[in-house]
C-alpha cells in the first residue's frame, strides 16, 4: 500500500466519478516510481546509448539533448531534447523513457506528455523558464520527478504534484560529496519529524510545517511513515559503483547517473557495474567485483563543487 | 506446524512492497512465519513460497545471472514451490514474453508457466490506469487493480487458469503452483492474492 499523503481534494473526487478506468491517478503515477525501485536510470542522448542502457539493465532512461557535463562546458540555454529524438527512442526501447523540461515550463512538460514519455524531469540541469514558480503538476496524466536540497523542498514539490523526489547533487561533475550531503540532510530531518512525531508535541510539528512552507497534514504523513512519502532516488555526480552502492547504503530507493557513464571512456561496461552495485549493495564482494569491471583512469575527471561558476543545485525559486 | 518463510526476488522493482503485503497477509491468516529477501542461491533453497514483484522484466531476468539463481528458482518453481507473480513477476515466469510496440527481445525468463505474455499491453505509462474486476480466487469477488505499463496474457496453455478478465484481456492466470497477475496487489491494499499464495504454501507443508 503507498501513501497518498498531499492529494487534493477534488482529484480525490475525480476518482469517484470515474469509476471504471481511471489513468493518471495519484496512485497510478506515484505507483510507477515504485516500478523503478533498486533500479538505475540512465541519461542518454541518442538511440545508440538508449541501446546500451537497456543491455546494462537501466531500469529506465533520462533523455536529454546534451549531458549535464557537456551544458556546463557549453553555456548557452539547454532545453528540452528534440522530440524526433525522444519519438525514436520511445520506438527502440521496451524499458521506460523520461525526459526533462526547464523548471516551470509548463508547455514543454505538456509536449513530452503528448510525446508519450512515462515520467517527466522539472530539472535544474535545465535553464530554469519560470524563476517564480514550479510546474503545477497535478493536471497531468504522466508523472513528474523532481529534485530537493533537503526535506521542505521536497514536501513542496510534492504538494505541487510531484509522483517522485530524487536528491540533488552537483551535476556533471563526476564528484558525489553533494549527493551525500543532500541525502544526510534529507535523512536528518525526516528523523526528526518523526522524533517530534512520535513525542506527541503537535504544536511543534505545526511550527516545522510552517518553516517548510507545506500542510501540517503533509508533515504528519511524513514523520509517521518516517520517510518521504514518494520514492526518492539519489542523483548528480554518481561515477562510479562503489559510488551508487554508498547512495543505496544511504537510504535511497535507487540512483539516477548523469555524465558518470556516457563521459567515461567505459561506458558499456560502467553502465552495467553500476546497475550490480545498485541491487547488490549489501554484499560487499559483488560491488568490488562491479568496481573492477571499470577503471578508474577511465573516469569521468570530476571537478571541486565549490567553486563552480554554475550551480545548478541552486536553479529553480526557493518556494 | 513449521514457520512459513516466503521469498520475495529481490533484484529490482517493488520489493518493499510486497514484504509489508506480505506481513499483513502473514497475521490476517494468523499464520507462523516471515517474508525474506531473495538474492542468493541459499535463500532460493530455503523458502516455502515465492513472490516475484513489480518492476522491469528485462532487468531482473538480467540480474538473475549475476549469482546464477536462475535455475534454482526454475527448478524449485517446476518442483511445486507456489509462486505469485505481478505484472513483471508474471512476464518472467511465462515461456514466452514480447514487447507490444517493440516486438520480440531477447530476455531471460523463467519460463515455467504455459502463457505467452505481451508487454506493454495497455500502452506506456499515460495509459497505466486502475479498475476494479471480478478475481476468480477463494475469498475474492471483487480486486482493485492497479496496473502500471501492464502486461496481459495471450495466450495460455493446457492447465492454464483464467483468473481475472478485462474487457478482452487476459489479466490473471494461475497453472498449478503459480499465479500470474498484470496488476499490482500490492499497491491497492488488499492481501487476497498473497493469503492465497500462503494458503498453497501452507497446504504443502501439511502434505510434506
Amino acid at each position: 500500500m503507498i501513501s497518498l499523503a498531499g492529494e487534493p481534494e477534488v482529484i480525490a473526487v475525480q476518482k469517484e466519478r470515474e469509476r471504471l478506468r481511471i489513468t493518471g491517478s495519484t496512485l497510478v503515477k506515484r505507483g510507477f516510481a515504485h516500478m523503478l525501485k533498486h533500479g538505475v536510470v540512465m541519461d542518454i542522448t541518442n538511440v545508440e546509448q538508449a541501446q546500451i542502457a537497456e543491455d546494462a539493465g537501466a531500469v529506465a532512461v533520462m533523455v536529454l539533448d546534451k549531458l549535464p557535463y557537456d551544458i556546463r562546458q557549453q553555456g548557452g540555454v539547454a532545453r528540452t531534447a528534440s522530440l524526433k529524438v525522444i519519438e525514436e527512442i520511445l520506438n527502440h526501447v521496451t524499458i521506460p523513457v523520461m525526459a526533462k523540461c526547464r523548471i516551470g515550463h509548463t508547455y514543454e512538460a505538456k509536449v513530452l506528455q503528448e510525446a508519450g514519455v512515462d515520467m517527466v524531469d522539472e530539472s535544474e540541469v535545465l535553464t530554469p523558464a519560470d524563476e517564480e514558480r514550479f510546474i503545477w503538476k497535478w493536471d497531468f496524466t504522466t508523472p513528474f520527478v523532481n529534485g530537493c536540497k533537503d526535506l521542505g523542498e521536497a514536501l513542496r514539490r510534492i504538494t505541487e504534484g510531484a509522483s517522485m523526489i530524487r536528491t540533488k547533487g552537483e551535476p556533471g561533475t563526476g564528484n558525489v560529496a553533494e549527493a551525500v550531503k543532500h541525502v544526510r540532510v534529507l535523512n536528518n530531518e525526516v528523523r526528526r519529524l518523526r522524533g517530534i512525531h512520535e513525542s506527541g508535541d503537535k504544536q511543534e510539528l505545526l511550527r516545522i510545517s510552517r518553516e517548510f512552507k507545506v500542510s501540517l497534514e503533509l508533515a504528519e504523513e511524513t514523520a509517521r511513515l518516517g520517510r518521504l512519502p514518494v520514492v526518492n532516488f539519489a542523483a548528480g555526480g554518481i561515477a562510479t559503483p562503489a559510488d551508487a552502492a554508498l547512495m543505496m547504503t544511504l537510504g535511497c530507493d535507487g540512483v539516477f547517473v548523469g555524465s558518470g557513464i556516457f563521459k567515461a571512456e567505459d561506458s558499456k561496461e560502467r553502465a552495467r557495474s553500476v546497475v550490480v552495485a545498485v541491487t547488490y549493495y549489501d554484499d560487499p564482494k559483488v560491488v568490488a567485483e562491479a568496481q573492477k569491471m571499470v577503471d578508474e583512469r577511465k573516469s569521468m575527471m570530476g571537478t571541486g563543487t565549490k567553486e563552480l561558476p554554475l550551480r545548478m543545485q541552486e536553479r529553480g525559486v526557493n518556494v | 506446524m513449521s514457520r512459513l518463510t516466503v521469498g520475495i526476488l529481490g533484484l529490482q522493482g517493488d520489493i518493499e512492497e510486497h514484504l509489508s503485503a506480505t506481513d499483513l497477509a502473514l497475521s490476517r491468516l494468523g499464520a507462523e512465519g516471515e517474508p525474506l529477501l531473495v538474492k542468493g542461491i541459499d535463500d532460493a533453497k530455503r523458502v516455502n513460497a515465492l513472490i516475484i514483484p513489480g518492476g522491469e522484466s528485462t532487468v531482473m531476468g538480467s540480474l538473475s545471472s549475476i549469482k546464477g539463481i536462475l535455475p534454482t528458482l526454475r527448478e524449485r518453481i517446476t518442483n511445486g514451490l507456489p509462486t505469485l507473480g505481478t505484472c513483471a513477476g508474471m512476464i518472467t515466469l511465462a515461456k514466452r514474453a514480447y514487447d507490444r510496440v517493440v516486438g520480440e527481445t531477447s530476455q531471460t525468463l523463467i519460463g515455467t508457466m504455459d502463457i505467452t505474455v505481451e508487454r506493454n499491453s495497455f500502452g506506456r505509462q499515460g495509459e497505466s490506469f486502475e479498475a476494479d474486476l471480478g478475481l476468480d480466487v477463494p475469498g475474492a469477488s471483487k480486486f482493485h487493480g492497479v496496473f502500471i505499463r501492464a502486461p496481459s496474457v495471450k495466450t495460455i496453455g493446457q492447465g492454464v487458469k483464467e483468473l481475472a478478465r478485462l474487457g478482452d484481456a487476459v489479466v490473471a492466470v494461475q497453472q498449478g503452483n503459480m499465479i500470474g497477475t498484470a496488476f499490482h496487489p500490492e499497491l491497492s491494499g488488499s492481501t487476497i492474492l498473497h493469503e492465497y499464495l500462503i494458503r498453497l504454501a501452507k497446504t504443502d507443508a501439511v502434505q510434506a
